[in-house]
């Protein structure tokens, strides 16, 4: 079997001029995101002044997406020279659709830009109905109730996620809906997470290793003991523990405290640097990698995940059934295989990082022939097990169906309730910003809307939210606004949703969920699942 | 195009600016729970239109910064850069194309943007911030930085400082910084010698600790290590090139073949251009939409403080931190000024020194230590020159105090010294304390 991640062909003529153009981002989301954005295909429903649904797509057209569609049936006013970026003077009367794409598509050659309507008959059922496709839907608001249930049914028939967006004055929201259930096997989590060394559940062959290195270990002269990998030193100090403790490791504080003390007391000192950097390194590590095998949570949530029938994706349910299958019969996850740098001859670091890659391959062709075992897993890629194997403990599941949602109704209530915690904290503890969204969903079939029509809809589908005073500034100031948007605003919100339409489309990094609520007077976002 | 031709008439006639900037207008002019009722007067609509704004950068954040204050109706820019367009740039500074590549940034974005928006004057120089004087950066009312290097920020911070003068409120000069790494960035607001500035947040942007020598040199483990031994000892030894130029596919190419072929001998995988590429130059992963909402998040602030429509960033709160790898998390909070901050306050910083230590050993700490990184140091203690870079008699004359400790100068604890770097326009006032 093929490691997929020591796949690195020798590049002899250097980079090409689009891996030099797209430099910048493939060291985020690499080949594999950038090829899943350049085959994308996005639909953005526009209207109103239309300006952040425009800032979103440039923030897709840069880093390359395929395609994109704009609908918009507004022709070019004075008022959108003075929000909107994508359009100039001489497009005055003109189709808006059709002035924002072309404008958009100067800003990277290899994106294709279209617009609708391009003829004054065709019908929005004939732009859904293409035969290809849409990866992924944006509509801003103000929407009419009609068009959204269009969007909706097409989204629950092709499975595509839909992302709504609104910008007014200087707030602004925008919702994700996916389809079903979102596994992301490639999560890339922060460098501080650590790699699962196993110092407390080695097999036989790590376990050799670090006797062999340890076995005279007083004869081994300043030179070769100051360069005993931090991993071999864990293990054969841990070994030593035992051995005083009824063969229990320390798993408690105190314990860990204490093992830690003796690894510190072990140290030479009477050397030229007064001290071993390798020791010091196992010291601060005894908290981190001294940890019983364990499965996160987040793990545990797609392992218990019961599939519906609106969920995608089946290879990744199988293979997450296999790993299952892995962890009930030897109580620990596949090896994910990585090892960090630590201080070590470079002869035996690599040894040992060998090791931990030949029990990850193991592991991982265990669990091949499993999948394969099972029905429909003939078909599954190899390199797809390779990569859950190795992001095990860091994969998680986005809108899993059978978390029961909130309502807004709750969700509100719970709000609520912090806000007056708030109140008392001070500043540590920020407001909600649920008000925000309130009176601006109050507002998504609307052209705009007096303080007594906002606050009025806002009593009629959250009564608890009716009279609180933060949600009735919030209703002031959208009212106030008056469906207006403020390039800035709009330009934030344009980030943050390209940026979630990235995640959503690469399948890497971990989008939101759901729903994130942007308050431009404090500066500020929150994120709640409604 | 059946669209084009159906509003000939409109096409043609010259656009009204109350129309154009009918949305900005309604959002200045109407009243809100939040809104400052003096910004609706004659006298703050006036100052606004005669505001002059600087920004610094026209990269990743400064394209996206133009593009924002000239929709947000500021008619009088000027943008600084001394930068070329590389390729590498076309794939979040959306003011080039690839027939730019080689031209001044500053430039072609000022360009661009006056093509684009009507009646806003942006004045570009290609220069760097140190080549204009005092008076120069007193002729604005805002400083918006978009900048990828800590040194010239603290430049520009310690500049803004130093003309900001007690009981003049036209001499605060307010700071809005910019900065963008992946999917994480930051957007802070400094009143000049009034709130925290770059100076005070300095202990925030950590350097990367360095690989020790003996690693690169010895027993490497890890891809990087054959790239640095490539970088810094295979070039000096055989110097295939006069000079090391990192954007020379050769010169990239010949370190990379090196540090490829030194991998295969130790047994270690992952040498790739890309990542000779990313290591030798350092280079930061940056994208469009990260720049889209930093940038907008300071011309908010910008556009706020210009308007004084709603509160923003001051004496409250200060900074916003923003990460979206994960969801989306943003923290706004208020940086504290720090009351020992060598630019922004009078007060002597302690630090911490072994009296054994050698000079050079002390200058060199302050490279590193966080709230320091000072590359460059001359110091001086009270009415002597302990170690000066310039000029260079001076530099012979104190050369042999490096090998020194600071008890053989006779430097005392409690003891008083100040330190200079040229790349900064102030001085950094330590009290020694003895460990
Ligand atoms: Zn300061």
């Amino acid at each position: 079997m093929v490691d997929v991640m020591e796949q690195t062909p020798p590049l002899l003529h250097g980079p090409s001029e689009k891996e030099r153009k797209y430099d910048r981002q493939l060291r985020l989301w690499a080949a594999s995101g950038q090829s899943a954005l350049e085959s994308a295909h996005i639909l953005l429903v526009n209207s109103g002044c239309g300006t952040v649904g425009v800032e979103t797509l440039k923030n897709l057209v840069l880093p390359g997406i395929g395609k994109f569609t704009i609908a918009d049936e507004a022709k070019v006013s004075d008022a959108d020279l003075g929000v909107n970026f994508f359009l100039d003077e001489g497009c005055k009367g003109k189709s808006r659709a059709q002035c924002c794409a072309e404008l958009l598509t100067e800003l990277n050659p290899e994106v294709q830009g279209n617009w609708w309507p391009r003829e004054k008959s065709s019908s929005f059922e004939e732009l859904l109905g293409s035969p290809e496709p849409f990866t992924a839907i944006l509509y801003s608001a103000p929407i009419s109730e009609e068009r959204l249930r269009m969007l909706e049914t097409y989204a629950s028939q092709f499975q595509t996620p839909l992302v709504a967006v609104q910008s007014a004055g200087f707030y602004g929201y925008f919702q994700v809906k996916l389809p079903g259930a979102f596994p992301i096997v490639d999560t890339h989590p922060d460098d501080t997470a650590i790699d699962d060394l196993r110092v407390l559940a080695p097999w036989p062959e790590l376990e050799d290793f670090a006797r062999n290195m340890t076995k005279n270990f007083e004869s081994l002269d300043d030179h070769e003991h100051g360069h005993l990998p931090m991993v071999v030193l864990l293990l054969h100090y841990l070994e030593e523990w035992r051995k005083s403790h009824d063969g229990a490791n320390p798993i408690s504080l105190k314990d860990k405290t204490e093992f830690r003390k003796g690894l510190e007391a072990a140290m030479r000192r009477d050397n030229a640097e007064g001290g071993e950097e390798n020791y010091e390194e196992a010291v601060s590590g005894v908290m981190r990698h001294v940890q019983p095998p364990a499965l996160p949570s987040t793990l545990r949530q797609v392992f218990d995940y019961q599939r519906q029938g609106t969920d995608a994706d089946s290879s990744f349910w199988l293979i997450a059934a296999a790993v299952k299958r892995f962890h009930e019969k030897h109580g620990t996850l596949p090896v994910s295989g990585g090892l960090p740098d630590m201080k070590a001859q470079s002869d035996v670091y690599i040894r040992l990082q060998n090791l931990y890659k030949t029990k990850a391959r193991q592991d991982a062709r265990e669990v091949l022939a499993t999948v394969r075992s099972m029905e429909g897993g003939a078909d599954v890629d190899s390199a797809e097990v390779e990569l859950f194997c190795t992001n095990a403990r860091f994969i998680k599941l986005i809108n899993g169906a059978d978390v029961a949602p909130k309502t807004l109704v709750h969700v509100t209530e719970q709000e609520l309730a912090n806000d007056e915690m708030a109140a008392v904290v001070g500043p540590e503890m920020p407001y909600s910003l649920i008000g925000i969204y309130l009176a601006l969903t109050a507002t998504t079939h609307l052209e705009s809307a007096s303080e007594e029509d906002i606050e009025s809809s806002i009593a009629r589908h959250v009564p608890i939210a009716a009279g609180q005073e933060r949600i009735l500034k919030a209703a002031k100031e959208v009212a106030r606004a008056g469906g207006v948007e403020l390039h800035n605003t709009s330009a934030v919100l344009g980030g943050m949703v390209a940026q979630e339409m990235i995640k959503i489309i690469t399948k890497q990094y971990i989008p939101v969920d759901n729903t994130c609520i942007f308050d431009g007077i404090d500066s500020r976002c929150q994120v709640l699942r409604l | 195009m059946s669209v084009a031709t159906q509003a000939p008439a409109s096409a043609a006639s010259p656009v009204d600016e109350d129309a154009r900037w009918k949305y900005l207008n309604h959002i200045r002019q109407t009243p809100g729970p939040f809104t400052d009722p003096a910004s609706q007067d004659e006298v703050a609509m006036r100052m606004f239109d005669n505001f002059k704004v600087l920004v610094i950068g026209a990269g990743g954040l400064g394209c996206e910064i133009l593009k924002n204050l000239a929709m947000s109706r500021f008619r009088d820019i000027h943008v600084i850069d001394m930068d070329t367009i590389d390729i590498s740039n076309l794939n979040r500074q959306f003011l080039f194309r690839k027939a730019d590549v080689g031209s001044y940034k500053a430039e072609v974005a000022a360009r661009f943007v006056m093509n684009r928006v009507k009646g806003v004057s942006i004045t570009a120089h290609n220069k760097t911030i140190q080549e204009f004087d005092l008076d120069f950066y007193r002729q604005f009312q805002l400083v918006i930085c978009g900048l990828d290097s800590i040194e010239a920020r603290r430049w520009i911070n310690s500049t803004l400082v130093t003309i900001a003068e007690e009981g003049d409120p036209d001499s605060i000069k307010p700071l809005i910084d910019g900065g963008t790494e992946g999917f994480k960035g930051q957007a802070r607001v400094v009143l000049p010698s009034f709130t925290s500035c770059i100076e005070c947040q300095l202990d925030m942007h950590a350097p990367r600790a360095a690989v020790p020598l003996c690693t690169i040199a010895s027993i490497p483990r890890q891809p990087e290590h054959c790239i640095e031994w490539a970088h810094v000892i295979a070039w000096d030894q055989e110097k295939p090139f006069p000079k090391l130029d990192k954007d020379d596919p050769e010169h990239v190419t010949w370190l990379f073949n090196k540090a490829a072929k030194r991998a295969d001998e130790f047994g270690i995988q992952g040498v790739t251009y890309s990542l000779t590429q990313g290591t030798i130059k350092n280079i930061i992963p940056a994208i469009a939409s990260t720049n889209a909402i930093i940038a907008a998040a300071c011309c908010n602030e910008a556009f706020k403080l210009a308007t004084s429509s709603v509160q923003c960033f001051g004496f409250e709160n200060n900074y916003m931190m923003y990460s979206g790898n994960d969801s989306i998390y943003t923290y706004t909070f208020n940086h504290q000024k720090k009351p020992d901050c060598p630019v922004c306050s009078d007060q002597s910083r302690p630090l911490d020194v072994d009296p054994k230590a050698t000079l050079q050993e002390l200058l060199d700490s302050l490279a590193v230590r966080p709230e320091a990184q000072l590359k460059a140091p001359s110091i001086r203690a009270e009415g002597k020159s302990l170690y000066m870079r310039a000029p260079p008699q001076l530099e012979e004359q104190t050369r042999p105090n490096l090998t020194k400790t600071l008890l053989e100068l006779g430097l005392a604890d409690g003891q008083y010294v100040n330190v200079t770097d040229k790349a900064f326009n102030t001085q950094f006032d330590f009290t020694l304390v003895f460990k």
